[in-house]
């Protein structure tokens, strides 16, 4: 909380929940049954810096306002009422609080009632409206609208899943805000997973009044993305591979389910990897891990660069030629090294030009990105293919925000299972990415209130 | 991929120094007869290797002949010096800096060779390779540098004890090294050039590279110059053993406030190497790098080192192995990077697989690759031992250690790795009970910074006496007094050495204190310092073997198997290498049997299984019995001919095992030729004994005061199979106390000394002149138990 005043004192940013353009103010205007000081954040006027400030005073108000006893009646009659239809209250959340980015999940109920519209509260309401009638929140934060599952059931309703991601950083103006929105009057469950649903839990208790229910990030994982394949992507399959992927030329990309999906090897790539090898959605364990992840990637580039986010240093390395600065067999063989079957275009050293100090004057960012995407990538692959040999396992899953918008890492994963394993292993994508341990943790609310 | 990367970066600030002359005495040594030229060219360093002999002088003993023994006084035996010629390997490795120099310099000096060709490997051969063929006019002839290497590996790890070593930053001594195993396959080799070759070794042709990986040694160098703007390698490591690296990589805490409990991740686990310059508030606020040098050099250190050790962990487990030695530029002679790796291994497995390094690991190539040009002369089926007084040790003067300070200091630094070749192969005792667990030095001083003290000061008391005895040997050589000061001032560098960098040349040892010395001597050609004095104390003590023999005979049973016992005991108190006793000797050469026999402690013993053994004496003779011999003159004649009889007697027969080359006053097998011949010809038993076959003498293939089980001549451990041996004596203080205390053996086994050394007295809870006599017998009832069935 410190951190984020001192932000904002220090640049006057915005927090990431802040709405910033048009789009956001239309989607609150429009709404003349909202108040402002109710929703995620401010759009009143151009002043960024008034945003924490608008919602402090208001969640007073709404501090007020909850201890009155209608409010209370009307909440306690929708709790018995969802337990007796065995199901949670809104809003359902599920959250994954990992290392680089916050991932969450909202189910948007579409089958409301108007008696339920009507018994709505003000700030569920809102915080629906909000979600759902924005792509983006804050600075930071994004809806990636090209996700969204529509016409879901859940524990018998029917809705659109909507999937949200912002920086942990800006996790404590989240938590702010759940306090300013006065989170904690709703009674719902906070489902949440990943590294942060421990770290930040005191926070969430200490400044919102909000108990989390922590999950195991790895079961989340794997039930999320089980549970995402079988509903499937709005009718189409959620998982897709790479036909020829040796080929640069014929390379397309083709979908398919995880139909019988066991045993598969999972590779889960976030700021960090974890390797799990899954034979059942209760029975798996994690064969390893490497601190060479998403986070590497995008650190080094910064360092290298002088890039700050992941959509510029993948921008930079879409044009940029890792040749340049690794070396390559040829580069030392003068072609193959046939001794050991070693192709000359197999990178030999990464980053092996660049002990030149020639080489160093000359090198462009981009080819830097390049090198240092293709490093990272390549060397998950490595360890992947080699996991999946000791563990006897021929299907190998990536999922995890590294590979969002990552067609390059993508296909060269692709290229490497085929490549080093001769054909034997094969690589399959899924749409949803990073976002398989929100919506485990999601289900596993459902599954909560499900139980007596 | 292995080191070649480093040749345009590095050199491209060298320039080629003829400046520098070479010190001749100290490299390049023996060049007069040297053949079988071959050279390792990497990044920075130049490693040359070739064969040569070495003339070398050698005490011989030979028996009078009877008929003219007049003209010789009393002496039993002659003592002549002798030229031997040798064969040695030389390894030289210097800075590319140099290389013209150094070839001018072989050139000038290379006058008997017919050799036409030079071996090369290394990924600067091609780049010098007009060089060498112009100034040495010997045709380059280019090697695979990966099969280079594997044999050089199998070689060191054939041949050289404590070759490699597991490191422990933090233990109280950071090299733990390796026995040698008999069997040295399969294992792993990673090879950490600019990229990483995982290669799976089965034999000594059949290999193979299983994988690799591209982040490797020029990973760190490459990508840690463009980070921190600093461009060389050591300064790059440097940086890196001065870094946090918790401030630039996000952990497991960074990420769950604490550890991942359920995973069993620790809170300081690395979750995301580099992962905090990604999140770094940075904004606005971007003004260049906001992470130290030293930081980030340390993370992107610990990332490659862990990514290495956990893809060497994988490939270990896929083909089922555990022994992984790592080598390559990025670990060679660091600290830092043996560290991390280690680390890494022991984190990814476990402790099930261990890290493993190379004393010699920079010179496997130019092993191999002379040994590719050596074939017709198969290096391999000779037993090679390194020579402690031509090999520079580990970490002592090495030239990976920042290369340019050196280089701006002027000095010329090189190392050097000289082998002798030794006679014949040498091969374990076949009654070891676990060959493969079988450590011969009973106390480690590499770790036992106590011990160490004391021994290398007692070694460097000892310098003068030794100077003057070895000068006292070659009365009539006035340079005498020349190269007895050289090889003073050369073991005083040993030992002043040893006392900074202890794991120089292995586990320190008191047996490796030793057998440096008497590398050393060698080296400045005082082959036997001792044999006059071995002459004369043999000469003295035959004189009272018919007495001696009479008087045991007189006792009953009983009492003579004690006085068998107290008379080996005694005669052991006889030794010139110990330094209470040499002093007594010296000033009071009177210093008679009877009076050693008094000096002994009374029974209880230090160690005491006497009754024990005399039960078994009881019981039916043994089978045969292996001897292993201590000291020349009374010691040998008038402790053990006696013992040696009474087994004989038994119906056991006897085979007497002596060093095949001068120790100190240890009794050569030449001189115990000829002592026996002459008890013989005065004792009808041992005459007997010798006629029959029942007494043999072998040499142990050592020229030690200590004994070494795990290398010993092979026609010892034939006549050990041949004869069905079943019990195993070893007599003295450097062969049953400073080692073999604790072997195991898997027949029975006598271990018999007395302590002549009044620190080791202390230590092992006696005093001066206590007694060690430790019988054992091997747990073979449980053994047969296990195959009763029940």
């Amino acid at each position: 909380m410190d951190k984020a005043k001192s932000m904002i004192d220090k640049k006057g940013a915005s927090g990431p929940f802040h709405v910033n353009n048009g789009q956001s103010q239309r989607g609150f205007h429009s709404n003349g049954s909202c108040c402002s000081s109710n929703t995620f954040g401010s759009s009143t006027g151009g002043s960024n810096s008034s945003t924490f400030e608008n919602m402090h005073h208001v969640h007073r108000g709404d501090d007020a306002e909850c201890n009155g006893s209608p409010a209370k009646r009307c909440r306690l009659r929708r709790r018995t009422e969802s337990l007796r239809r065995s199901r949670p209250p809104f809003p359902w959340f599920g959250m994954d609080i990992g290392g680089t980015l916050v991932k969450l999940v909202y189910f948007e109920p579409v089958d409301i009632t108007a008696e339920e519209e009507q018994e709505e509260v003000e700030n569920l309401k809102s915080i629906r409206r909000y979600l759902t009638s924005n792509v983006a929140y804050g600075k930071t934060g994004v809806r990636d609208v090209h996700l969204e599952l529509r016409n879901l059931t859940m524990c018998g309703r029917t809705g659109n899943l909507h999937f949200i991601r912002f920086p942990t950083q800006a996790m404590h103006h989240f938590i702010q805000m759940g306090r300013d929105k006065n989170f904690s009057s709703l009674h719902t469950t906070l489902c949440a997973t990943g590294g942060g649903a421990y770290k930040f839990e005191n926070d969430f208790r200490t400044m919102a009044d909000l108990e989390l229910l922590k999950l195991d990030e790895l079961d989340c994982l794997i039930r999320g993305l089980l549970f995402v394949d079988r509903v499937s992507f709005n009718g189409h399959p959620e998982g897709y591979y790479f036909q020829n992927p040796s080929d640069t030329q014929s390379c397309v990309k083709k979908t398919c389910t995880l139909d019988n999906p066991f045993p598969m090897l999972l590779v889960n790539i976030g700021s960090g990897v974890s390797i799990l090898a899954v034979y059942s959605e209760n029975n798996y364990k994690r064969v390893t891990g490497t601190s060479l992840g998403g986070g590497t990637f995008l650190g080094l580039c910064c360092l290298l660069t002088g890039c700050e986010t992941f959509e510029e240093a993948l921008e930079m390395a879409s044009k940029g030629d890792s040749t340049n600065v690794d070396k390559l067999v040829k580069d030392i063989y003068g072609g193959d090294y046939e001794r050991f079957g070693l192709q000359g275009s197999a990178v030999a050293s990464s980053f092996g030009h660049m002990m030149s100090k020639e080489k160093r004057d000359s090198i462009s960012k981009e080819d830097l990105a390049r090198a240092t995407l293709v490093t990272i990538t390549n060397n998950i692959g490595s360890i992947a293919r080699m996991c999946a040999v000791n563990e006897k396992i021929e299907r190998v899953v990536f999922v995890g925000n590294f590979l969002r918008i990552n067609t390059v890492s993508t296909k060269l994963l692709a290229y490497a299972m085929d490549f080093w394993s001769k054909g034997q292993l094969r690589a399959l994508f899924l749409e949803h990415e990073g976002y398989f341990g929100a919506v485990g943790a999601l289900m596993e609310l459902l599954k909560t209130t499900e139980d007596p | 991929m292995a080191e070649f990367v480093r040749v345009d970066s590095s050199t491209s600030g060298h320039t080629m120094d003829k400046s520098i002359t070479l010190p001749p005495d100290e490299i390049f040594r023996n060049l007069e007869n040297a053949k079988r030229f071959a050279i390792d060219i990497g990044g920075s360093l130049t490693k040359l290797a070739y064969y040569s002999t070495v003339q070398h002088k050698v005490a011989k003993v030979r028996s009078f002949d009877h008929t003219t023994k007049e003209a010789t006084g009393d002496n039993l035996y002659e003592i002549s010096m002798q030229e031997e010629v040798t064969a040695r390997l030389h390894f030289i490795k210097f800075e590319n800096a140099y290389i013209e120099t150094c070839l001018d310099f072989v050139k000038d000096h290379l006058v008997n060779t017919e050799t036409k060709v030079i071996k090369a490997t290394g990924g600067g051969a091609h780049k010098f390779k007009e060089l060498i063929e112009r100034k040495l006019g010997l045709k380059v002839d280019k090697e695979d540098e990966m099969t280079c290497l594997i044999k050089g590996c199998n070689f060191v790890l054939r041949n050289i004890p404590h070759e490699a070593f597991v490191y422990a930053k933090h233990a109280d001594s950071e090299f733990r090294f390796q026995t040698t195993q008999p069997d040295i396959f399969p294992y792993l080799l990673v090879n950490i050039g600019s990229g990483v070759s995982i290669v799976k070794v089965e034999s000594e042709d059949k290999f193979e590279r299983i994988g690799g990986s591209s982040i490797g040694g020029g990973t760190f160098w490459g990508l840690g110059a463009l980070l921190t703007k600093t461009k060389r390698f050591d300064e790059l490591l440097q940086l890196a053993s001065k870094g946090q690296h918790t401030s630039v990589d996000m952990l497991v805490k960074d990420i769950y406030g604490g550890s991942y409990g359920s995973l069993g991740l620790t809170g300081d686990l690395i979750a995301s190497s580099f992962g905090k310059s990604a999140t770094a508030d940075k904004g606005e606020t971007w003004e260049g790098p906001k992470f130290s040098k030293e930081d980030m050099a340390k993370s992107l250190l610990h990332m490659i080192s862990n990514d290495i050790g956990q893809l060497a962990c994988l490939y270990a487990k896929l083909h089922n192995l555990s022994r992984v030695y790592f080598g390559g530029f990025f670990i060679r002679g660091h600290p830092v990077t043996m560290h991390t790796i280690t680390y890494s291994i022991n984190f990814f497995t476990k402790g099930e697989v261990q890290a493993l390094f190379l004393r010699h690991e920079g010179y496997l190539g130019a092993i191999g690759a002379f040994l590719k040009g050596a074939e017709e002369d198969n290096p391999n089926q000779y037993s090679w031992g390194e020579n402690y007084a031509g090999s520079s040790g580990l970490m002592s003067v090495s030239p990976e250690m920042y290369p340019m300070q050196r280089a701006r200091s002027g000095t010329f630094s090189f190392d050097m790795l000289e082998m002798d070749r030794l006679e014949g192969k040498l091969v374990n005792l076949p009654l070891l009970q676990d060959a493969s667990s079988y450590i011969p030095d009973t106390v480690d001083l590499t770790e036992d910074a106590h011990a160490r003290e004391y021994w290398l000061y007692c070694f460097e008391e000892a310098l003068d006496g030794v100077v003057q005895r070895a000068v006292a040997s070659q009365p009539d050589m006035p340079e005498a007094a020349e190269r007895a000061e050289k090889f003073r001032q050369k073991y005083r560098h040993k030992l002043q050495t040893l006392r900074h960098q202890p794991f120089a040349y292995g586990s320190l040892t008191v047996r490796s204190l030793l057998d440096t010395r008497e590398h050393c001597l060698n080296e400045f050609n005082f082959p036997d310092p001792y044999s006059k004095i071995k002459q004369r104390e043999n000469d003295m003590a035959l004189k009272y073997y018919q007495k001696a023999v009479k008087c045991l005979d007189e006792l009953s049973w009983e009492e003579r198997q004690y006085a068998l016992v107290r008379g080996v005991l005694a005669g052991n108190v006889f030794d010139w290498g110990a330094k209470a006793v040499s002093d007594v000797l010296e000033s009071d050469p009177e210093f008679g049997f009877e009076q050693a026999k008094r000096q002994l402690e009374e029974r209880p013993w230090l160690v005491d299984s006497y009754d024990q053994w005399f039960e078994r004496l009881k019981g039916p003779p043994h089978k045969c019995a292996m001897f292993f011999v201590d000291n020349s003159g009374v010691d040998i004649i008038l402790g053990v001919m006696p013992f040696v009889r009474e087994l004989l007697s038994r119906g056991t027969e006897v085979v007497l095992a002596s060093n095949s080359g001068p120790a100190l006053n240890d009794v050569t097998n030449g001189e115990l030729q000829i002592l026996t011949e002459s008890i013989a010809a005065m004792d009808p038993v041992v005459q007997a004994g010798l006629r029959e076959d029942r007494l043999t003498l072998v040499q142990s293939g050592s020229s030690s005061p200590c004994l070494d089980l795990s290398r010993l001549d092979k026609v010892l451990a034939m006549v050990v199979r041949e004869r069905k041996t079943d019990l195993v004596i070893i007599e003295g203080m450097g062969r049953a106390i400073h080692t073999n205390y604790y072997a195991m053996l898997s027949c029975e086994s006598l271990k018999m000394a007395v302590i002549k050394n009044s620190w080791l007295a202390d230590r092992l809870g006696g005093k001066l002149f206590s007694v060690v006599f430790k019988y054992e017998v091997p747990a073979t009832s449980q053994h047969s138990a296990a195959l009763t069935p029940s």
